[in-house]
């Protein structure tokens, strides 16, 4: 089978990013998982055995000083070495701020090409086929890349394939970075630990707060359905903007795409720009004291109500249930 | 300092956009505006322009001839001349055949700062900066939330999973900013006005040296439009709704 390169991010202590599962699982679906590092010298055989346990047949380290003080540079020279020594049919990389950048500049000096944002890809005879959701779910379409490398990058948490855990074969690489222009990491500052809640990406359940809670305090109204639920908790960009939550929570066309079994948008209008990123879930539940609120065009089950008698009542009779069922 | 603003035209988010069959934008079931983070980035251009007389902004478009209008509405907001690489062959040109293209023309403009959108809100590849970066052997510093600008580099901060990066760079660079970063301005009256007598330039790909035929090269194999959502069970809350809403998710097996 031929090699399929997937590139891990890491954190500042060197630990694996919650990425790297299913860029291993994408690279099982194509070929041979080769899970590709960039480490600070002598750091990179601590990952070694989780890698295998997530599935990578091959890991291949490459450790240099500029990890962690240079951006972006480390990564592409560590993945230009493992096209190199691997000779890969194709690489994955995660769409994320950091890791993206890494992808673009590898097929320009390469000669290879992208598939942009995939959530899903496929072996097809001799051909490797991404599949995107574009148009914020409005297409499914397919990609495939001719006269050079494939290089995809992947949705975080779209992919649910796992692969088979494995021992990998190691190889061990100096990274040398030549001098010359380069973007420098001056700090990374640490966001507060996540509470207990499942992370908006890939979360099952999602239970998400609009203008419409009026004020940050009432935010607080949105988080206890969601724990009730055991969801996650998104946020229209007017939300965002008026300070209720940080960005990452932003859920719609320039935030996070969802596609959960449960979707729940309390005090969302619905604008086309937000159903961009949930109109894909199962089942979408919306409550919105505007009977013509855009949300209900969507929904499942709406409630014409106010939030703040509904939801207290809700999060009760789900509590009740949930009790009764013990 | 002269600073090159990419700026690309997109279909309206605000409308329904359509893909054809062959899985290309269907450019005129939409309306085709000037991508709302692009707005941002010239803003930050400008804002520096505001504070740094004798600084000189250029907004620098690929796309078809409808994109003279996009470009028209950035000379209104402030950015004192525009590019628009236009040639036929150019239509559905992927990520490596536009960052090549664009690449190609700043080098021509010449530029000692780049300001790019994080994605576009069509494509959403949010890898043009980076792959343009490359081209021109230049740094990049990605998905900016604030950025500050002085006469020798760039900084400012890149939400990451798990916390915010703070980096820099030395000019000459590339930079991409996200809609955290500066809101744009409106035109005025005065703005429009002056833009009608702003030079535009137009250029081909003859112009850029580069051939029509790209190397390696991404193309759509299908597309397929989703179904529309089935109508669902709306009530109004007469104080039994959240009951049965906690009945219709049991029934669903969603509590
Ligand atoms: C390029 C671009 C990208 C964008 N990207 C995104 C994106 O990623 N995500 C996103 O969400 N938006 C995005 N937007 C913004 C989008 O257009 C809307 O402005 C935004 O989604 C509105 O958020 P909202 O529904 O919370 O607020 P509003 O539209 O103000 O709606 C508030 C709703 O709350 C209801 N309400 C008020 N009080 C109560 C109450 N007590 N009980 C029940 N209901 C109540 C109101 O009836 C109203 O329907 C984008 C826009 C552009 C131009
Ligand atoms: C639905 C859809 C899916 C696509 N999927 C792919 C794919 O998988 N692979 C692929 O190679 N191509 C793909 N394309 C084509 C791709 O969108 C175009 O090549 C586009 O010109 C650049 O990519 P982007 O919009 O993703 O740019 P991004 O990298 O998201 O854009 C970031 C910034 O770069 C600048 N920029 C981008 N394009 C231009 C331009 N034309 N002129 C000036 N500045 C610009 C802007 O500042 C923009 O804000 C897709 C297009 C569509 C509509």
């Amino acid at each position: 089978m031929a090699n399929i390169l997937a590139l891990i991010e890491t954190t500042s202590t060197g630990g694996l990013k919650s990425s790297a599962a299913g860029l291993i699982g994408a690279a099982a679906q194509l070929g041979t998982p080769v899970a590709v590092l960039a480490a600070t010298p002598g750091a990179g055989a601590a990952s070694v055995a989780e890698l295998g346990r997530l599935g990578a047949a091959k890991v291949y380290i490459a450790e240099g000083d500029g990890v962690g003080r240079v951006l972006t540079r480390p990564q592409l020279e560590a993945l230009a070495g493992a096209v190199e020594a691997h000779g890969p049919a194709a690489v994955l990389v995660s769409n994320s701020n950091e890791s993206r950048g890494v992808a673009g500049r590898l097929a320009v000096r390469v000669g290879g090409a992208v598939a942009a944002e995939a959530v899903g890809v496929r072996a097809d005879g001799g051909r490797i086929i991404a599949v995107h959701s574009v148009f914020g779910g409005d297409y499914t379409t397919e990609s495939t890349i001719e006269g050079g490398l494939p290089i995809i990058t992947l949705r975080p948490g779209s992919i649910e394939e796992r692969a088979e855990a494995a021992i990998p074969e190691v190889s061990t690489v100096t990274l040398v970075l030549a001098a010359g222009p380069a973007a420098n990491i001056v700090e990374l500052r640490e966001a507060p630990a996540e509470t207990g809640r499942p992370a908006l990406r890939g979360a099952a359940k999602v239970v998400s707060g609009g203008r419409g809670l009026g004020a940050k305090d009432n935010f607080a109204l949105v988080e206890q359905l969601a724990d009730a639920l055991g969801a996650a908790v998104g946020a229209s960009r007017a939300a965002v903007d008026a300070g209720f939550v940080p960005q990452s929570h932003q859920v719609g066309q320039t935030g996070v795409a969802v596609s959960p079994q449960l979707y729940v948008a309390l005090g969302i209008s619905g604008a086309i720009q937000h159903r961009a990123g949930m109109q894909t879930s199962k089942t979408i539940v919306a409550i919105n004291k505007d009977e013509d609120a855009p949300i209900f065009e969507v929904a499942d089950f709406g409630i014409v109500g106010d939030v703040f008698t509904v939801v207290p009542q809700l999060v009760e009779a789900i509590k009740a249930r949930q009790l009764a069922a013990v | 300092m002269k600073i090159v603003v990419l700026v690309k035209e997109v279909p309206d988010t605000y409308e329904a956009r359509k893909l054809d069959s062959s899985g290309m934008l269907a450019r005129t079931a939409s309306e085709l505006v000037p991508d709302e983070i692009n707005e941002r980035a010239l803003e930050s251009a400008l804002r520096y322009q505001d504070a740094h007389k004798g600084t000189e902004v250029v907004v620098l478009s690929m796309g078809p001839e409808s994109t003279v209008k996009t470009l028209r509405k950035m000379l209104s907001m402030g950015a004192d001349s525009a590019v628009l690489v236009e040639d036929s062959s150019l239509a559905g040109a992927d990520l490596v055949r536009t960052s090549a293209v664009l690449a190609a023309a700043v080098q021509r403009e010449g530029f000692d700062l780049i300001v790019a959108g994080n994605e576009s809100t069509d494509g959403r590849g949010g890898l043009v900066p980076a792959m343009v970066a490359e081209h021109l052997g230049l740094p990049l510093l990605p998905s900016l939330d604030t950025l500050e600008i002085t006469a020798e580099s760039v900084s400012g901060s890149c939400a990451i999973d798990g916390g915010t990066l703070v980096v820099n760079a030395a000019l000459p660079a590339v930079v991409s900013v996200t809609e955290r970063s500066a809101e744009a301005r409106f035109p005025n009256f005065k703005g429009i006005m002056k833009a009608k007598k702003k030079p535009l330039a137009k250029i081909s790909l003859a112009d850029l040296g580069l051939s029509p035929e790209p190397g390696a090269r991404s193309t759509v194999t299908a597309a397929v439009e989703r179904p529309v959502r089935a109508a669902g069970t709306k009530i109004v809350d007469e104080g039994q709704a959240a009951q049965e809403l906690a009945d219709f998710l049991a029934a669903n097996r969603l509590i």
